[in-house]
């Protein structure tokens, strides 16, 4: 994993791919839907960001689980940085929603099983950074906040995935209660020649991002190593 | 391997998708970034945009591998 840090070819794909994902996005024949209208452009980006949000989320949770099998302080950096990317990420996920909400359902926000769903998981892990922060010693730390994440993942997939869909739950979001799915538009070939690529790229861009500060991280560990060493 | 992969891809977007536009109308000429309301030039704005992040991201990139390198070094 670490020796891909330096590749470049795959940095190169996410340009690509991003590029292509604003163009196509833009620029591709789209379904006419009512409501919608243009707006169904923002699956590229408003659900592809989810998307991404979903699976460098669980490149983190992995690492974390890693890091109780294997307690190495770089485990613990890739469940951390991962997290990180992923958060900033869910926040883009829910400000773009809030935005096409207001446009389209009428409001910035409204009482929504899925809304709330993703509103309560963002909130669940913040809440890991901050127990990360009260935790003075590295190893409690890495220990604590790796079991705590293991259960904020398992949190992640009721809250987004089975409550908004229970039967009798009603949602305005696509997917949920008897709104027709993602599949519906999903069916459309031309939005899925984007929107596969897109979310690849956004998940590139996220793990690019990570995989930098993963890095400082590393150096930060040298550092203070020399540091103890030279006393 | 790695850089056939990407070459494919690449052959692939491209060749997905072609947009034809329509020359002509009225008087107005070199009517690519006019067409549909002027949609291209949001296009072009948003591309710029995401060039541009993410050459930033790429230089970030290059600056840790130089501290690294530094770090190596001493």
């Amino acid at each position: 994993m670490i020796a891909l840090f330096y590749k470049s070819w795959w940095k190169v794909l996410t340009v690509i791919l991003l590029l292509y994902t604003i163009l196509g996005g833009f620029l591709m024949p789209v379904p006419k839907l009512p409501i919608l209208h243009e707006t169904i452009r923002n699956m590229n980006f408003h659900v592809a960001l989810w998307f991404a949000m979903m699976i460098i989320l669980t490149f983190s949770v992995v690492y974390s689980i890693r890091y109780l099998r294997n307690p190495t302080p770089q485990n613990d950096d890739f469940a951390v940085e991962t997290a990180n990317v992923g958060i900033v990420i869910g926040m883009l996920g829910i400000t773009t929603g809030s935005i096409w909400a207001r446009f389209t359902w009428g409001d910035w926000w409204v009482q929504d099983p899925k809304l709330n769903g993703a509103a309560v998981a963002m909130l669940i892990y913040l809440a890991y950074l901050i127990l990360r922060g009260s935790l003075p010693d590295q190893q409690q730390r890495a220990r604590i906040s790796a079991i705590y994440n293991i259960f904020a993942y398992g949190m992640l997939i009721p809250l987004l995935y089975i409550l908004p869909r229970l039967k009798g739950v009603d949602s305005l979001h696509p997917g949920q209660g008897g709104n027709p799915g993602f599949s519906a538009y999903d069916l459309d070939n031309n939005l899925r020649k984007v929107f596969y690529p897109a979310v690849f790229g956004w998940t590139l861009l996220g793990l690019w991002i990570a995989s930098l500060r993963i890095r400082i991280r590393m150096v930060e560990h040298t550092l203070s190593e020399k540091m103890a060493v030279n006393g | 391997m790695c850089k056939k992969l990407i070459v494919a891809l690449v052959a692939i977007l491209a060749s997905s998708n072609l947009w034809a536009q329509n020359a002509g109308g009225d008087i107005e000429m070199a009517d690519a970034m006019r067409a549909n309301g002027m949609i291209y030039v949001v296009v072009a704005v948003a591309a710029v945009v995401m060039i541009g992040l993410l050459a930033f991201v790429f230089a970030t990139d290059r600056k840790i591998s130089r501290v690294e390198k530094e770090l190596k070094e001493k």
